[in-house]
């Protein structure tokens, strides 16, 4: 018959004389708070009389002044892509309504003067208030006539109307580069 | 006797008008420091004609924004008290400025003027009665709003406002033995003498212990963060749930007071109220025996602002403190005020008590005479 032992583990955590009277890990505390507070003051006083320091006094990046460049894989704003005749490329093959998981796309479809293509859009209409940004009707698109690279974000609106987005305001809108040029600028000041 | 009068009123203008505006102005301060201390930037969108100004609007913007914003009542049987609740609170807490020494007296056409409201011999009892008196506020403006969460969190102030209390009284009472006087003047002209000449004799020198003690409890007092349960912005709902616009800006403006007041209490205890290193009544006099002589006008001056710098210094310990500390348990607080700051005020009482009988019986003299047998052999 063997012994049956249990063996005791400790998983309290010990704290040490000094760390039990608590006023010396105040002191470390506030040393940490009071550095950074000095170090960015001395930064903040460099910039303001004008002496320009790859590091900043802070790591805020103004929003509506200053952007963080989009990734070139964000999904942004939708438009639909034109013909080299500047007509819609799209088909009206009713695919992104289809796989469209929030139900935001009304398509109306009409017959193509050119008998090759068969159909075209009569009206394309996007409920941006109902969107999910999944991109699904990007990929399933069989023509490449709708696009998520716009690098448009800010699509507020005041009422719900304005955010029906008929397909003027689609083809209107194009991939604009300036968003996404400064991708990674604001990532390298601090690590 | 009319000039008197027309001297004193002009004295408490200022020191109303400088409390306040310099309580407006921690707004701005709190909010700069924290943002500066966490790598952030801090409000800076308020602007006149598109001027940033660091972000000093905000004060401007805040004050108007607490005046123009709707003024809600809850259905309550005591409405009065209701409505008054946070006036007391403010009224208290700039009461005791009353007795803080701002600075030394100036003599102008051969008239004495103090700049100091009123100078009675209990000083420092007079402030703490005040500061006691500030409970009221808290709690019956809890009490008043008909609403338990408010209610509880009434109790929660007035448990550790008093609890705090007692050890904010112990913990003074070390220094007050030693100065040997409540009045204020008295007390920091007593901290103007050096030791050996060179070592000023504040209060946080000749009690260390004392001075921990006292910003630890006045923290607690003001109700700001560690100690900030009773109104726990956040999480626990506080006394002032049922204020809004300006009642509420009163209530934490009353947070501010009361934070300038500790922090004057503290200088004028602890950190040599007015007085300047080797700034004597006639000059600079240093232990080398250089000196200094400057005009009395401008050694007032220096002395006024050696005061406010120290008062500055002292909030800005008090705000990294507030930006620094997570916030305590109930239990934690009312042990860490009862068995620990308490006892420590005690023992810190009986042991200045003991060595200044020590020092009173044996004269230091034959102290001295003592040790330099003792080192002799």
């Amino acid at each position: 018959m063997g012994k049956i032992t249990v063996k005791k583990i400790d998983t309290r955590t010990h704290l040490t004389f000094l760390e039990r009277i608590y006023l010396w890990e105040i002191i470390r505390g506030l040393w940490i708070t009071n550095r950074h507070f000095m170090i960015n003051i001395f930064f903040h006083l460099l910039n303001l009389i004008g002496i320009k320091t790859r590091r900043k006094g802070a790591v805020t990046i103004q929003y509506p002044e200053q952007h963080r460049g989009y990734h070139y894989r964000l999904r942004t704003l939708h438009y639909l892509t034109r013909r080299p005749d500047g007509s819609p490329r799209c088909v009206g093959c009713m695919m992104c309504e289809t796989i469209c998981p929030a139900r935001c796309i009304y398509i109306v479809e009409k017959e193509h003067p050119d008998p090759n293509l068969e159909k075209q859009a009569l009206s394309y209409t996007i409920d941006m208030g109902k969107c999910i940004y999944c991109g699904f009707c990007v990929e399933s698109c069989p023509e490449d006539a709708i696009r998520m690279d716009s690098g448009h974000l800010e699509i507020a609106a005041y009422s719900r109307g304005e955010m029906i987005y008929p397909i003027e305001r689609l083809l209107a809108n194009q991939h604009d580069p300036a968003p996404y040029k400064d991708y990674g600028k604001y990532r390298k000041e601090r690590p | 006797m009319y000039i008197d009068l027309l001297i004193k009123t002009v004295i408490i203008l200022m020191v109303l008008n400088g409390v306040l505006g310099f309580g407006g102005f921690l707004t701005w301060v709190e909010r700069k420091q924290s943002a500066a201390m966490q790598d952030r930037i801090g409000a800076n969108r308020a602007s006149i004609f598109g001027f940033r100004l660091f972000g000093l609007f905000h004060i401007l913007a805040d004050g108007i924004k607490m005046f123009v914003k709707e003024e809600f009542t809850p259905s309550t049987d005591y409405r009065k008290l209701f409505l008054l609740a946070p006036f007391i609170s403010w009224f208290f807490a700039l009461m005791g400025f009353a007795v803080i020494p701002f600075s030394d007296s100036l003599k102008v056409f051969g008239r004495e003027i103090s700049f100091q409201i009123a100078n009675p011999d209990i000083g420092i009892l007079f402030v703490f009665a005040m500061m006691g008196m500030s409970i009221y506020g808290v709690i019956l403006g809890g009490w008043s709003s008909n609403n338990n969460y408010a209610l509880l969190g009434a109790m929660r102030a007035s448990a550790q406002m008093i609890s705090y209390e007692v050890a904010l009284g112990a913990a003074v009472i070390g220094p007050l033995l030693v100065y040997g006087t409540l009045n204020m003047q008295e007390i920091v002209r007593w901290q103007g003498q050096a030791y050996q000449g060179w070592l000023p004799l504040w209060g946080v020198v000749v009690q260390p212990l004392a001075f921990l003690l006292f910003l630890t409890a006045g923290t607690a007092e003001t109700k700001r963060i560690p100690f900030d349960l009773p109104e726990g912005e956040s999480e626990i709902i506080g006394f002032n749930l049922e204020y809004s616009s300006m009642r509420f800006g009163a209530f934490m403006f009353t947070d501010f007071v009361e934070k300038i007041l500790i922090s004057c209490i503290a200088v004028a205890i602890f950190l040599g109220g007015w007085q300047v290193p080797f700034l004597e009544d006639s000059g600079f006099v240093f232990p080398n025996e250089a000196a200094l002589s400057l005009r009395p006008e401008l050694v007032w001056l220096l002395r006024a602002a050696a005061f406010f710098i120290k008062v500055c210094i002292v909030i800005y310990i008090l705000m990294l403190v507030r930006w620094t500390l997570p916030r305590f348990r109930y239990d934690q607080l009312m042990s860490l005020g009862w068995k620990f700051i308490l006892p420590l005020a005690f023992a810190n009482i009986i042991v200045t008590a003991a060595v200044l009988f020590w020092l009173d019986f044996f004269d230091l003299e034959f102290l001295r005479a003592a040790l330099g047998a003792l080192w002799a052999r």
